[in-house]
């Protein structure tokens, strides 16, 4: 299983799944955040964007993402101030420049977002900033990857882990995963050659029988990571379950602001009354995330489901796997085929 | 979401106390906090993810990582044809 969702993309994109020989299959996992973003947390996110005075920014692959009723995007055409911004840095400048109005940060993404979200807060609380909040959808890799492992029908025998995620954390913390599920685990880059380096030293490690945790990402993964990031992780976040959308809650997987960060913590600041979010019935998303099912195998794959009218947010997410499939490996005879 | 990619660092500034770099990726001039590497000094790449350094890239390593690759790509190819 390759984790990442931007490896996903690029296997398909350079056709690498077609190259492999028949006995290796790569499964997608669920390393999209804005596809596992919980409903609830989205459609909080469109309640606060619906407030006066209060401006919501986030990453633009949340504006497509399907909520309970609407995306931000329509909302924004109604005249709702959301902003698109590619830090959030840019999102605590609006707050600098907008005092008289709210700005809330939709945080979204994996380890490897987090240390920016935390640095921001404690940047806003440093300059004594009181109109700025997160919205904190963080969320953690390993444990996604242990309930992967943990399930009865689990088919992964090796794990391509995320690159980025692991510069943060480091590669050291999958070794107890690796030791426990007896599977290797191969830190690795996103280049073409280095995701086939990858599964090399997956496929010698399960044909060794010596599974273990071999970095393969050495020019910028260490063994314990970014220590400055993951120290001030540390000090605005503190560890929770999280429901992930289409999968359900895991245990320890989500992260959200500490009590004394809470004047910063968007929930808490803001009543935007009970939220009651209700899903598709026809999305597999949760099936794809989980690698059980293939975006091929969902009947509303371009049909009922297209990046312009998506059923799921694995449609519209430029890490989503089905996005994946619609951009490389859409087949012919499918309705709204190229 | 995770996609990071390497740039260069040209000059160190500041930016509401908290230290930035100027940039090169990949021919654009960027604005890229430095506070997650402290470490980062002028003429160093770094890996850039949503407005920050997340590493600084270890030249070594990703000297040898090429020749690893060169020799992979060697060894599966038993007739590379004519060279340029």
């Amino acid at each position: 299983m390759e984790v990442c969702g931007g490896q996903t993309h690029a296997i398909m994109r350079h056709g690498i799944d077609q190259l492999l020989p028949p006995a290796i299959s790569l499964i997608h996992g669920p390393g999209c955040p804005v596809c596992v973003t919980p409903l609830e947390i989205l459609d909080r996110g469109l309640a606060l964007a619906a407030l006066p005075g209060l401006t919501l920014t986030t990453f633009g692959d949340m504006l497509r993402v399907p909520g309970s009723r609407e995306d931000l995007m329509s909302m924004r055409s109604r005249g709702a101030d959301v902003r698109v911004v590619d830090s959030p840095l840019a999102a605590l400048q609006l707050a600098r420049a907008m005092p008289d109005r709210e700005v809330v940060f939709l945080a979204v993404g994996f380890e490897t977002t987090t240390p920016a979200s935390a640095l921001v807060v404690k940047q806003a609380a440093a300059e004594g900033l009181t109109n700025f909040s997160l919205l904190c959808a963080h969320v953690l890799v390993p444990p996604a990857m242990a309930a992967i492992m943990a399930e009865p029908d689990n088919r992964v025998q090796g794990f391509l882990a995320a690159g980025h995620v692991c510069t943060i954390t480091g590669w050291a913390l999958y070794e107890e995963l690796s030791e426990q599920y007896q599977v290797p685990i191969v830190p690795t880059g996103f280049e073409p050659v280095d995701i086939l380096d990858g599964i090399l030293h997956v496929i010698q490690r399960l044909e060794g029988d010596d599974p273990g945790v071999e970095n393969r990402y050495q020019r910028v993964v260490k063994r314990d990571g970014n220590i400055v990031a993951r120290t001030v992780v540390e000090d605005v976040f503190t560890v929770c379950d999280r429901p992930w959308r289409g999968i359900g809650t895991i245990v320890a997987s989500g992260l959200r602001l500490r009590d004394r960060w809470g004047a910063f913590d968007a929930e808490r600041k803001f009543d935007v009354g009970g939220i009651r979010p209700e899903e598709s019935t026809q999305c597999l998303s949760g099936e794809i995330l989980q690698g059980r099912r293939c975006p091929l195998d969902c009947p509303a794959f371009g049909v009922e489901c297209t990046p312009a009218n998506p059923l799921g947010a694995t449609m519209v997410s430029s890490e989503g796997a089905c996005a994946a499939y619609w951009e490389h490996a859409r087949p012919r005879g499918k309705e709204g085929a190229r | 979401m995770c996609l990071a990619i390497p740039g260069k660092i040209l000059e160190r500034t500041t930016d509401h106390g908290l230290p930035m770099g100027l940039l090169d990726l990949a021919g654009a001039r960027v604005k890229i906090c430095l506070s997650l590497t402290p470490e980062a000094q002028v003429g160093d790449y770094v890996i850039i993810h949503a407005g920050f350094a997340l590493q600084v890239l270890d030249e070594d390593e990703a000297r040898a990582t090429m020749v690893e690759l060169e020799r992979l790509a060697a060894a599966s190819d038993p007739d590379p044809g004519p060279t340029l």
